[in-house]
C-alpha cells in the first residue's frame, strides 16, 4: 500500500517545532493514542513482573520463579494446556481455512452469517457454553425423535471430555482465527489468485497447498498465537470438565500464595510469544508474504 | 470453422442475464477486444470462455473442441486479471513457471521456458524478485509471461491496464500487441477504453447491456457506426437534430441553415432526425463543395497534439478539432466562425 505524503511545503516562517506538532507532519494524536494502548498493557504486566521478583524482602530476586517451577503440578498442567492448545489450533485450522475459502471463493452471501456465528463466544458467556455442553453430552445423544443413538455420553470417559474441551476451545477462539484467516484471504485476494491458479492448470489440492496455504500463513499465525493465550489461560470450561489444566492450577495457587501466581502469569506470558517466535522462524523462509500488492 | 467460437451464448445471474444471445467466431492469431461501458457483460463472457462460468445457454467451441462444460483447468487457457495475481510468496521466476511445474514438465525444460518468457517480455534479470518489489507493469508483465508460457490455445486479458498510470498503459499495450504477433497467439482483450481496444486490435467487439452491439475492424467501428450506442461511446460525435428537407439529395435543415449529408437519407421530408459528425472532420473557413455553418466560440481547449473547440448554433453545440501547429491563431471564446466540412463526413443514424 502506498500513501500519498502531503507535499505542500509549509510557511517558512513558522518554526520548526511547529511545523513537526502539526498534524499533518508528525501524527501527534495517533502516537498519542498509541503510547497511552502500551501503557495499558505494559503497565500491569510490569507490576506482575515487579512483585513477581520481591518474594524475599527487600531484594529482587527469582525465588517466586524457583518455587513456582518446583512444583511438579506446575510442569503436568501446563504442558497439558499446552498439548491441548495445539490439538485445538490444528483443528481450528482445519475448520476455519476451508470455510472461509469456500465463502471468500463460492457463497460470499454466506459471509455476514458466518460472521455473526463466530462472533456467538462474545456474547454467550463460556459458563453457559459449558453448561450446555454437559447438559447435552452427559446422556448418550439420539436422532432426533428416535431412539437411534449417534453419540455415547461424552463426559464419562476421558477421551470425551477430551474432545468436549477441544471442541469447546475452538469455539472461543472462532472469532480471533476466523476474522484473522478471512482478513488474511482478502488481502491477498484468494479468489483471483485461485483462478490464477485454475487457468495455469492446478488441481485443487494443489492450490490449497502451494496457494492459499502459504499465503495465509501469517493469518493462521495470529489466529494461532491468540487461541493459544486463551486455551492456557482458561478456567470456566476446564474447571466444570473438571479437568487438570494449567488455568485452574493458577487460580488455585493464587488463592493460597501471591508471588508464586504472579511468576507463573509472566513466564506463561513469556512462554506465548516465544512459542510464537519460534513457530515464525520456523516457517519463515522468505518471510514477506501478506500485505504484498 | 473458427478456431475459437461462441455460439447463442447466454449467462444470467438470477433473474438478470448479463450477456444475451453472443456470437462471435474468432480466427488462429486474432486479437479481438471486447469493449463496452461499465457491466456490460464483457467480464462474464470471457469467463464463460475461461471456464469461470457456464453459460446457462449456448455453446464455446475452441480448435473444434466443444468446451462449454470444461473446467477451466483442463482448458489451456491463458488469463491475465487487472489486479495482476501474481502468487506473492514466490517469486517471479516461480510465478512465470508454475504452470509448467503444475504440468509436471521436467525442471530444465521449466528453467528455459521461464528464462525464455523473462526474455520475452523484457525483465531478463529480475526472476529472483519477489511480486511486491515490483512496479504494476513489471507485475502485469509478468503475469503476461505466467499466463504464455504454458503455451495457451487462447490469451484472455480482462482489462490488464486499467490500473496502471497512463503513461505505462500505453507502453505496455504496445508491448502486448508486439509479444502477441510475436507468438501468433489467439487473444481477447477487454477494455473499456476505446483507445486502447481501437489501437490493439484486429477486431472489435463493442457490447452494450450484454448484448453485441458491432464486430468490426476498429477503422470500421470508428467510422461507419451501425448503431446510435457504438458512434457515441466510441470518440466524440456531434450530434444535430435536423429537419429532412430532401432526402434523395440528402438536404437537411439545422437551425435555420442548410447543408448535405451522406445522401440518401432514409426519412421522408420533415421529419426529424439527428446527423453524426465527427470533430476532427470539421474545420474553420469556407471550403468549395463543403457545407457551413457559423457558430459561436464557447470554448477553447489546449491538448497538446489537437485543440478542441465547442461551438454554440442555435440550441445545439458541436465539438470541433483542429490539429495544432505553430502557426495556428487560436480562436477567442465569443467570436462568430464559420465552420466547414465534407456531404460526406456526415450521415443520418437511425433514430431510437
Ligand atoms: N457473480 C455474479 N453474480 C451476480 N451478478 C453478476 C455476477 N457477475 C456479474 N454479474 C452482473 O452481470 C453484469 C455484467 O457484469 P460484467 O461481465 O462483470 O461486466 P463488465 O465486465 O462488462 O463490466 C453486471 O450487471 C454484473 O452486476
Ligand atoms: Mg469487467
Amino acid at each position: 500500500m502506498t500513501t500519498q505524503a502531503s507535499s505542500a511545503p509549509a510557511p517558512r516562517e513558522r518554526s520548526r517545532a511547529a511545523r513537526i506538532l502539526t498534524r499533518r507532519g508528525f501524527p501527534l494524536w495517533s502516537w498519542l493514542w498509541f503510547i497511552l494502548g502500551a501503557l495499558y498493557f505494559i503497565l500491569p504486566l510490569y507490576a506482575t513482573l515487579d512483585f513477581s521478583l520481591r518474594m524475599e524482602r527487600d531484594t529482587i530476586g527469582l525465588k517466586a520463579y524457583s518455587a513456582a517451577f518446583a512444583d511438579p503440578v506446575f510442569a503436568r498442567t501446563f504442558g497439558y494446556s499446552v498439548l491441548l492448545a495445539v490439538v485445538t489450533i490444528l483443528v481450528s485450522i482445519l475448520l476455519v481455512v476451508p470455510t472461509a475459502y469456500w465463502i471468500r471463493l463460492r457463497l460470499p452471501e454466506a459471509r455476514r452469517i458466518v460472521e455473526f456465528i463466530t462472533l456467538l463466544p462474545f456474547v454467550i458467556p463460556a459458563i453457559i457454553l459449558v453448561f450446555g455442553m454437559i447438559r447435552i453430552y452427559s446422556s448418550p445423544v439420539n436422532l432426533p425423535f428416535t431412539d437411534i443413538r449417534l453419540l455415547a455420553p461424552l463426559t464419562t470417559s476421558r477421551l470425551g471430555t477430551n474432545a468436549l474441551i477441544v471442541a469447546g476451545y475452538i469455539v472461543l477462539g472462532l472469532p480471533y482465527m476466523y476474522r484473522s484467516v478471512d482478513t488474511g484471504m482478502r488481502t491477498v485476494d484468494v479468489r483471483t489468485l485461485t483462478e490464477a491458479a485454475q487457468s495455469l492448470g492446478a488441481n485443487w489440492a494443489t492450490i490449497m497447498v502451494r496457494v492459499v496455504l502459504p499465503n495465509v500463513r501469517t493469518a493462521l499465525l495470529s489466529g494461532a498465537l491468540l487461541t493459544f493465550a486463551i486455551v492456557v489461560g482458561e478456567v470456566v470450561l476446564a474447571s466444570y470438565l473438571g479437568l487438570p489444566t494449567f488455568g485452574p492450577y493458577l487460580f488455585l495457587l493464587g488463592q493460597h500464595r501471591a508471588y508464586e501466581p504472579a511468576a507463573l502469569t509472566f513466564t506463561t506470558f513469556l512462554l506465548t510469544w516465544a512459542a510464537m517466535g519460534i513457530i515464525q522462524l520456523v516457517t519463515g523462509g522468505q518471510g514477506q508474504v501478506a500485505g504484498a500488492h | 470453422m473458427a478456431f475459437l467460437s461462441i455460439q447463442h451464448a447466454t449467462k444470467s445471474f438470477g433473474q438478470a442475464a448479463a450477456v444475451e444471445d453472443f456470437n462471435l467466431e474468432i480466427e488462429r492469431g486474432e486479437l479481438v477486444s471486447f469493449l463496452g461501458p461499465s457491466g456490460c457483460g464483457k467480464t462474464t463472457t470471457l469467463r464463460m470462455v475461461a471456464g469461470f462460468e457456464v453459460p446457462t445457454s449456448g455453446r464455446i467451441e475452441l480448435n473444434g473442441v466443444n468446451i462449454t462444460n470444461q473446467a477451466p483447468n483442463q482448458r489451456n487457457v491463458g488469463m491475465v486479471f487487472q489486479a495482476y495475481a501474481l502468487f506473492p510468496n514466490m517469486t517471479v521466476a516461480d510465478n512465470v513457471g508454475f504452470g509448467l511445474k503444475v504440468g509436471k514438465k521436467p525442471k530444465d525444460e521449466i528453467q528455459k521456458r521461464t528464462a525464455e518468457m523473462l526474455g520475452l517480455i523484457r525483465m531478463p534479470q529480475l526472476g529472483d524478485r519477489y511480486p511486491y518489489q515490483l512496479s504494476g507493469g513489471q507485475q502485469q508483465r509478468v503475469a503476461l509471461a505466467r499466463a504464455l508460457a504454458i503455451q495457451p490455445q487462447v490469451l484472455l486479458l480482462d482489462e490488464p491496464l486499467s490500473a496502471l498510470d497512463a503513461k505505462i498503459r500505453v507502453e505496455l499495450r504496445s508491448e502486448i500487441r508486439r509479444i502477441q504477433q510475436t507468438l501468433g497467439i489467439t487473444t481477447i482483450y477487454v477494455t473499456h477504453d476505446q483507445e486502447e481496444a481501437l489501437s490493439i486490435s484486429d477486431r472489435i467487439v463493442v457490447m452494450s447491456a450484454g448484448r453485441i452491439e458491432q464486430v468490426g475492424t476498429p477503422f470500421d467501428i470508428y467510422n461507419f457506426p451501425k448503431t446510435a450506442f457504438v458512434a457515441s461511446f466510441v470518440g466524440t460525435l456531434n450530434q444535430l437534430r435536423c429537419t429532412v428537407v430532401d432526402a434523395g439529395q440528402g438536404k437537411l435543415s439545422f437551425d435555420g441553415q442548410t447543408f448535405t449529408a451522406t445522401a440518401p437519407i432514409r426519412a421522408a421530408a420533415g421529419a426529424s432526425v439527428i446527423a453524426a459528425l465527427r470533430p476532427e472532420e470539421l474545420h474553420f473557413g469556407q471550403f468549395d463543395g463543403e457545407n457551413q455553418l457559423t457558430g459561436k466560440v464557447e470554448a477553447v481547449t489546449f491538448l497538446g497534439g489537437i485543440v478542441r473547440i465547442r461551438m454554440v448554433l442555435g440550441q445545439s453545440q458541436i465539438t470541433l478539432d483542429a490539429l495544432n501547429e505553430r502557426k495556428l491563431t487560436l480562436p477567442k471564446v465569443g467570436d462568430m466562425q464559420l465552420v466547414s466540412f465534407p456531404p460526406h463526413a456526415c450521415w443520418v443514424m437511425a433514430d431510437s
